[in-house]
C-alpha cells in the first residue's frame, strides 16, 4: 500500500478540471517521472501559483466540487503521484478522475460540503493522517485537531490494499 | 422489472460483482489512441503481460498528433504501431487512414445497440448515440480492459432529458447540448447515463445523435444515450445487413435495448427548443452558456471547425452553406480539420472543400488537431477562438487562449464577421 498522509495543500476552488492539473501539451510523455514538474501548471486559482510555498511539501489536497472533471487523462493522478501527493480530500469528484485514483491505488476521499468547511478553517501547513482500516481522517494545524469519518466502496478499499486494478483484476480474472 | 437501456447493458455483461454495488462487465469493443494507450502497453511489457484479450475487438488510431510533431510524439505513434502488429490487431487505422476516434469508429460499423465500449478518452460517451453503454476510462482501466477484456462500474443512475419542440433554423444538435449542459451543470450528471428522447431526437440523423452524446461528459455523465431505431439501422446497414432479413427486422432486434416503460430515471427534464437562439459558451466551464445574442461581437482571432463533437459531413455541410460564396474576415485564422478521410473525400466530391478554401480556410488532415491545444492550431495568450469543439477550459487550446463553443454554424458566421454574430441573419442555411 501507498503512503498516506502529510501536509495539505488546499485548493479552495470547484470544478478543477484535468487539463488544469496537467496540460494536454504533457500529454506526449511516456514516463509519468517527466510529468512531475508540471503539476497544476494552469490552475486558474487567485494567489495559487506552481511555485507557491507549501505546493512542493505537499501530501495531501483538500478541494472543493467536481474535482478532475475533464479528461479522462490518467496523467492527473500521476503527476500527483510522482510529488508524492497520494490522497484528495474533495466535497465530490469528476467519475474517470476517482476511478483513476484507486486504479492507481491512491485515495479519492468524498466528504459532505460541512466537513470540508471544517477542514478549510484549518491553516496552511496543516497536516492530514489516515487511518485507512478505521476509515477515518485527522487534520491537525495551529487551530487545533479533529478526527472526521470517511466511507470508500468496498471494491475502492480493495484496489487500495492490492496496490491497483491490474493486480487485483490480474489475480482475479 | 422495467430497466433503463443501460441497466439492460449491464445486465448482459455482467462478468462479476466483486462486492456489493461493483459491477464488472465484459467488453466489447476497447479503443485505443496514441496519446493514453502508450503508457498502458509499456506497463504490460514491464509486468511481462504483453498479451490482449481480443485482437478482433480492440480498435486502435493515431489521431491526437497525426502527422507526428516530435520525436515524442513519433515514439507514441511507434509504440502503437508496433504493439498493434505484434498481436495482429486489424484494425489499426494509420496515418493516411486515421481520422478521430469517436468519428472513423463508428464510420467503421464497430458499434453496435447493446455493446459495451471503453477507451483510455473521456469522449468515449459519443458511441452511446448507437445504444451503447460507452464510457471513458483511465489507463489503468483500459490496460485491464485490453489485458483481460472486463471494466468494473458503479452500476449507473439514469437522467432523462426529453428533447421536443420544433428546431428552429439555424439552430442544431450542438445548440441543443449546450443547453442541456447549461441545465445540467458541470457536475450534474456524475455516475449517471443521459438518455436523450424526444420527436428532436428522434429525428436527428446518427450524426447529430453523436454531437448530443459526445458532450454527456461535460455535465459529468457516464454515457450519452439514444434509443436505437431506423436511423441507427439506415447507418449501420452496410454492416449488418448479413444479419438481418431486412431493416425491419434489425429495428426489432434493437428494440430490446429501449429503456422499458415505467424504468428509474432519477432526474427528467423536459426542453422545449421551440423559439430558442443558438448557444455559444462563455467562461472557462462548458455550462456557462448564452444566447448567442448575449455574446455578439465579441472578437475572435481564430475559428476552428472540427473534432469528435463537429467533424462530421453533416457539421462540414452546415458550415459550408453560409460560407459560399464568401470570404472570412482577414482578421481571423480559419482552420478546417474533417474528423475522417471518408469525410474529407465526401467533402471534396461535394465541393465543400473547395468552399473552405475559397473563404480562406485552411483544411488540415483528419485530427484532433486545435481542439486539446497539443498538435496544431495552438492560441497565443490573449487569443480568443470560435470553435466547434467541447471543451472552454483555461488553457485548453493554449495557454492565455480563450475558447468559445458553439455550432459549425456559428463558427462559420464568426469566421465571416470576425466577431461572434448570430446565424440567423444570414437565414437557414445562409441563403440570404
Amino acid at each position: 500500500m501507498k503512503e498516506f498522509g502529510g501536509k495539505v495543500l488546499f485548493l479552495d476552488r470547484s470544478d478543477i478540471n484535468t487539463d488544469e492539473i496537467i496540460p494536454a501539451k504533457y500529454l506526449t510523455e511516456i514516463s509519468k517521472d517527466a510529468l512531475k514538474p508540471h503539476m497544476l501548471e494552469d490552475l486558474k486559482l487567485v494567489g495559487f501559483g506552481p511555485q507557491s510555498p507549501g505546493v512542493a511539501d505537499a501530501r495531501v489536497i483538500v478541494t472543493r466540487e467536481n474535482f478532475g472533471c475533464g479528461s479522462s487523462r490518467e496523467h492527473a493522478p500521476w503527476v500527483f503521484e510522482m510529488n508524492h501527493i497520494n490522497v484528495v480530500i474533495a466535497s465530490s469528484f469528476a467519475r474517470i478522475f476517482r476511478q483513476n485514483m484507486f486504479n492507481c491505488g491512491m485515495l479519492a476521499i468524498e466528504l459532505p460540503e460541512s466537513a470540508i468547511d471544517r477542514l478549510f478553517r484549518h491553516e496552511e501547513g496543516a497536516k492530514v493522517s489516515i487511518d485507512f482500516e478505521g476509515n477515518t481522517l485527522t487534520i491537525e494545524s495551529a487551530k487545533g485537531k479533529e478526527t472526521l469519518d470517511y466511507s470508500i466502496s468496498e471494491f475502492d478499499k480493495a484496489l487500495v490494499r492490492a496496490g491497483g486494478w491490474v493486480d487485483f483484476a490480474d489475480a482475479r480474472y | 422489472m422495467a430497466m433503463t437501456l443501460s441497466e439492460k447493458v449491464f445486465e448482459a455483461h455482467l462478468r462479476d460483482e466483486p462486492f456489493p454495488g461493483t459491477k464488472v462487465l465484459g467488453i466489447d469493443v476497447v479503443m485505443c489512441h496514441e496519446i493514453t494507450t502508450p503508457i498502458a502497453i509499456n506497463d504490460l511489457v514491464a509486468r511481462g503481460k504483453d498479451r490482449v484479450f481480443d485482437p478482433e475487438k480492440i480498435k486502435v488510431v493515431i489521431d491526437h498528433v497525426t502527422p507526428a510533431k516530435d520525436t515524442k510524439t513519433a515514439q507514441q505513434g511507434k509504440i502503437l504501431r508496433d504493439w498493434a502488429r505484434r498481436h495482429a490487431i486489424r484494425d489499426f487505422f494509420d496515418i493516411g487512414r486515421n481520422g478521430v476516434c469517436h468519428a472513423i469508429f463508428p464510420e467503421s460499423g464497430f458499434i453496435r445497440p447493446g455493446y459495451t465500449v471503453i477507451m483510455g478518452d473521456s469522449h468515449t460517451c459519443t458511441h452511446g448515440a448507437f445504444g451503447a453503454f460507452a464510457a471513458g476510462v483511465g489507463t489503468t482501466d483500459l490496460e485491464v480492459g485490453i489485458l483481460k477484456g472486463v471494466c468494473a462500474f458503479r452500476e449507473p443512475k439514469t437522467i432523462r432529458i426529453n428533447i421536443r419542440g420544433k428546431m428552429p433554423g439555424d439552430v442544431y444538435a450542438k445548440d441543443v447540448i449546450l443547453r442541456v449542459i447549461k441545465e445540467l451543470t458541470v457536475n450534474g450528471a456524475t455516475d449517471c447515463v443521459i438518455e436523450f428522447h424526444g420527436e428532436v431526437v428522434s429525428s436527428m440523423s446518427m450524426e447529430s445523435r453523436m454531437t448530443l452524446c459526445n458532450m454527456a461528459i461535460e455535465a459529468g455523465g457516464t454515457s450519452g444515450v439514444c434509443m436505437p431505431d431506423e436511423v441507427t439501422v439506415e447507418y449501420l446497414w452496410p454492416f449488418i445487413s448479413s444479419e438481418y432479413k431486412d431493416k425491419e427486422a434489425a429495428v426489432a432486434d434493437f428494440r430490446k435495448w429501449w429503456s422499458d416503460e415505467g424504468c428509474e430515471y432519477v432526474m427528467v427534464l423536459d426542453i422545449d427548443v421551440t423559439g430558442m437562439g443558438p448557444q455559444v459558451t462563455v467562461g472557462y466551464k462548458p455550462d456557462q452558456v448564452k444566447d448567442v445574442s448575449e455574446v455578439a461581437g465579441q472578437a475572435v482571432d481564430q475559428v476552428y471547425i472540427g473534432s469528435c463533437t463537429n467533424g462530421r459531413i453533416e457539421d462540414l455541410r452546415v458550415a459550408a452553406a453560409y460560407l459560399k460564396g464568401r470570404t472570412i474576415a482577414p482578421t481571423v485564422r480559419g482552420i478546417v480539420s474533417p474528423a475522417t478521410p471518408k469525410v474529407f473525400r465526401q467533402a471534396d466530391e461535394e465541393g465543400i472543400i473547395k468552399i473552405f478554401m475559397d473563404a480562406g480556410f485552411c483544411v488540415t488532415n483528419p485530427t484532433c488537431g486545435a481542439c486539446l491545444g497539443m498538435s496544431n492550431g495552438v492560441l497565443a495568450p490573449g487569443e480568443v477562438c470560435a470553435s466547434t469543439t467541447n471543451r472552454n477550459f483555461n488553457g485548453r487550446m493554449g495557454k492565455g487562449g480563450m475558447v468559445h463553443l458553439m455550432s459549425p454554424a456559428t463558427a462559420a458566421v464568426a469566421a465571416i464577421e470576425g466577431k461572434i454574430a448570430d446565424p440567423r441573419k444570414y437565414g437557414k442555411g445562409g441563403t440570404k
